[in-house]
């Protein structure tokens, strides 16, 4: 039940990058991905900044190899996971017990939205196959069902946090027995349903979003999909390379405050952190760097300051949100950033916090501004927090 | 290490969230949706304003997670996880319809923020100041498979802990038109106490919530096994993994008191339970659920609660009963349901 499980690779695309490496270097140049709306139809163009995947869904269609019909969230997903998968060099997939969890929080909406403008005219409108992915669950078929995976297949909402959530489930599949790989993560498209959505809550700022500062707020949109794969000792000792790292710990908590807004204290951003670092069996001094939840709105980024504050003052680790570059790409978020952090314990990469300049009021730390490599950093953190309370964190370490 | 259930509520179109005889009448419904019998939820949720902005499907969450916490006599679960398929479909429609009315300005953000997926285990952890360990399975015919497959997986890890697990779906008119236009549904008039016996294309909807308190300390009935099967190739393959399964718990089809299927009146569906239970269980009485509860991807969550009621209560109502006669002694009941032919799933429950 304690076995170690290893991150054996990892796969992103998102509004910095079509694949991991294209956005590390985009956090090396200091380029962030938000920019006018370009691919979604909405009437919101040009009023709220977005990091888009910047192309269109025939361009992802051909690059995963999936018909330019399907949601878009699925296009996402299965070009993340291919990346991740293959950067594994194991090989040949279908010899494996591979299990494929992934997350997200609108499924198909992307396309349901189209059916739906035509089958409010009338009942009988509206084509069948723009909803017949609509659930959840239908996105990370299409997806287990391209790549060959069957052993088993799972999808998990739990709103900004669902990526992260995906690990820890795939963490457990390994440690008992059930699959000995997992690839797990979060994909998310951009839809109008999630931009009105965020609208109405009036958490979405018109300029490019800047999570800790004291200037901040709201939030900017993205989209894309980021996967690790994970492995059990036993297929770690067959990877053509060395492992990037391991996953030491993880916990999920609620904050039971609210709906939406996180408790002033944070507990449940607390309690989350507090259980990952219990569980790895490390201190807070341990951890080197923090790639915050960070989402840039008022509320979010005083809570998670709060509860790093309580369990780590006085002496902080780096930190960093990398949403200031990717914009918050709910679902996947958690899975994105979980491959951001095990490749930062891999090359010593602490990220940049964008368009920081005024440290906030309630926590006068500042984020690490500059990209870096080769720091050495043997244990780093990822947190996750969501919609109804739903707190989670990793943390990854080299050994 | 074993997994007992401690506690067990339901909401169902049934009277399940009653108290009263288990199952003694069945409820007859004419057409091809069934609606869940709500319970009095304000006995659970003391705020009227709270209760207002719940969807139904939360409230139905809440009401059978409470029922089964009362039954477990606990008021604070370790871990509170849910499976739902389709999560809240009526607020995601209320938005959705308003968004592309209004041509997305001026909405409200109420229904936005009751539609995602997480909301049930949400407001439960809300409800109950719950700081711990909090999950969704959103997987389709899979959700309640996969959240029960993570409470033993949790328990396993540490057993001294009780989970709140349940499974939980809602029809709105809605996804009741829409999931009717890909043809699930019997055209013909219908009822659900002959939908069994109707040998015609097509089932019934359904929705409702049945929760479970699972722990290691000793209850009256013990989940033994769990298991699934996605997409299998052939039949063959479906009878293969029913009889490794239960080699797995060292036991054989013979070992089974009573087998529920989820049959559900659908003539090419049915025609696979017909054909499995033929040749691997001859001799085996056999029970059904939904023409009690409707067709739903997480309707294997009220096949559990049944199962469990019928062991616990050692008595299968003639209501459930589709074929054979139930022994005297029920000691362990094979719970197999399919979804769409593309979710299997396997629950094995044994008195303790």
């Amino acid at each position: 039940m304690s076995e170690p499980v290893w991150i054996a690779g990892g796969g992103v695309i998102c509004g910095i990058g079509a694949t991991l490496p294209a956005c590390v270097e985009a956090f090396s140049r200091m380029q962030p991905g938000m920019e006018e709306v370009q691919y979604l139809h909405t009437v919101h163009r040009g009023v709220f900044p977005v990091a888009e995947v910047k192309a269109d869904n025939a361009t992802l269609a051909a690059q995963a190899g999936m018909p330019a019909h399907i949601s878009r969230t699925a296009l996402l997903s299965k070009i993340a996971a291919q990346e991740a998968w293959d950067s594994t060099g194991l090989g040949d997939l279908l010899q494996y017990r591979v299990g494929f969890i992934s997350a997200n929080t609108v499924g198909g909406m992307d396309k349901t939205e189209d059916f739906f403008a035509d089958y409010l005219q009338h009942p009988n409108k509206g084509h069948l196959q723009q909803v017949v992915h609509h659930e959840c669950g239908s996105v990370t078929e299409l997806v287990a069902d391209a790549m060959g995976i069957r052993h088993q297949v799972a999808t998990i909402s739990t709103a900004c946090s669902s990526g992260a959530n995906a690990l820890m489930y795939g963490a457990r599949l390994i440690r008992n027995n059930i699959v000995d790989i997992v690839i797990a993560g979060g994909t998310d498209a951009l839809t109008r349903f999630t931009l009105n959505g965020f609208n109405t809550l009036m958490i979405l700022d018109q300029q490019p979003c800047r999570p800790f500062d004291d200037t901040r707020t709201g939030l900017n949109l993205g989209e894309g999909a980021g996967y690790v794969v994970l492995v059990s000792d036993v297929i770690r000792k067959h990877l053509p390379n060395a492992p990037w790292c391991r996953l030491s710990g993880y916990a999920n908590t609620s904050d039971a405050y609210h709906q939406t807004a996180s408790s002033p204290d944070g507990i449940g951003n607390y309690l989350a952190m507090k259980g990952a670092l219990d569980m790895s069996g490390l201190q807070p001094k341990d951890i080197a760097y923090i790639n915050l939840h960070g989402t840039g709105t008022q509320n979010n980024d005083s809570s998670e300051g709060k509860a790093i504050e309580r369990l780590f003052a006085p002496d902080y680790p780096a930190v960093s949100s990398t949403k200031s570059f990717t914009g918050h790409t709910l679902g996947a978020s958690g899975g994105i950033e979980a491959v951001f952090s095990a490749l930062a314990v891999q090359q010593g990469i602490i990220y940049p916090n964008a368009r920081f300049a005024t440290p906030m009021k309630e926590w006068p730390v500042a984020p690490a501004t500059v990209f870096s490599s080769g720091n050495k950093l043997s244990h780093v953190m990822s947190n996750s927090f969501g919609f109804a309370g739903n707190c989670s964190s990793l943390v990854f370490s080299k050994e | 290490m074993n997994i007992y259930i401690q506690g067990m509520g339901c909401v169902s179109p049934q009277q399940t969230a009653a108290e009263g005889p288990f199952l003694a009448e069945i409820r007859e419904y004419e057409g091809n949706r069934l609606k869940v019998l709500d319970p009095d939820y304000k006995q659970w949720i003391p705020d009227a304003n709270t209760m207002r902005r719940m969807g139904r499907v939360v409230k139905m969450g809440i009401g059978a997670a409470k029922l089964s916490l009362q039954h477990a006599g606990i008021e604070m679960p370790d871990a509170i996880i849910t499976g739902t398929a389709y999560g809240c479909l009526a607020d995601t429609g209320v938005f959705l319809t308003r968004m592309i009315q209004g041509q997305e300005s001026a909405l409200s953000p109420t229904p936005f923020i009751q539609s995602t997926h997480n909301t049930v285990s949400g407001q439960i952890a809300l409800l109950l100041g719950c700081h711990a360990y909090n999950s969704t399975f959103v997987h389709k015919g899979f959700s309640f498979e996969s959240a029960l497959l993570d409470s033993i997986m949790m328990l396993r890890e540490k057993p001294a802990q009780q989970i709140l697990i349940g499974g939980v779906d809602e029809i709105t008119d809605h996804s009741h038109t829409i999931l009717s236009r890909f043809g699930l549904y019997k055209q013909e008039p219908v009822r659900n106490t002959t939908l069994l016996q109707s040998g015609t294309k097509g089932t019934i909807a359904g929705e409702g919530a049945a929760f479970f308190v699972l722990g290691t300390a000793k209850g009256a009935v013990k989940l033994t096994g769990l298991d699934t099967l996605y997409k299998p190739a052939s039949q063959q393959e479906v009878s293969s993994a029913i009889q490794g399964f239960l080699a797995t718990h060292r036991l054989s089809t013979a070992d089974i008191d009573l087998l529920i299927t989820g049959r559900n009146g659908n003539a090419g569906e049915d025609d696979a339970y017909t054909q499995l239970t033929q040749t691997l269980f001859p001799q085996t009485a056999t029970a059904a659920f939904k023409h009690l509860c409707g067709e739903y991807p997480t309707a294997s969550a009220f096949a559990m609660w049944m199962g469990a009621q019928i062991i616990q209560q050692q008595q299968a109502p003639a209501g459930v009963l589709y074929s054979g006669t139930a022994p005297q002694q029920l000691n362990r009941i094979l719970i197999y349901n399919q979804y769409q032919g593309t979710h299997h799933a396997l629950i094995l429950l044994e008195k303790a």
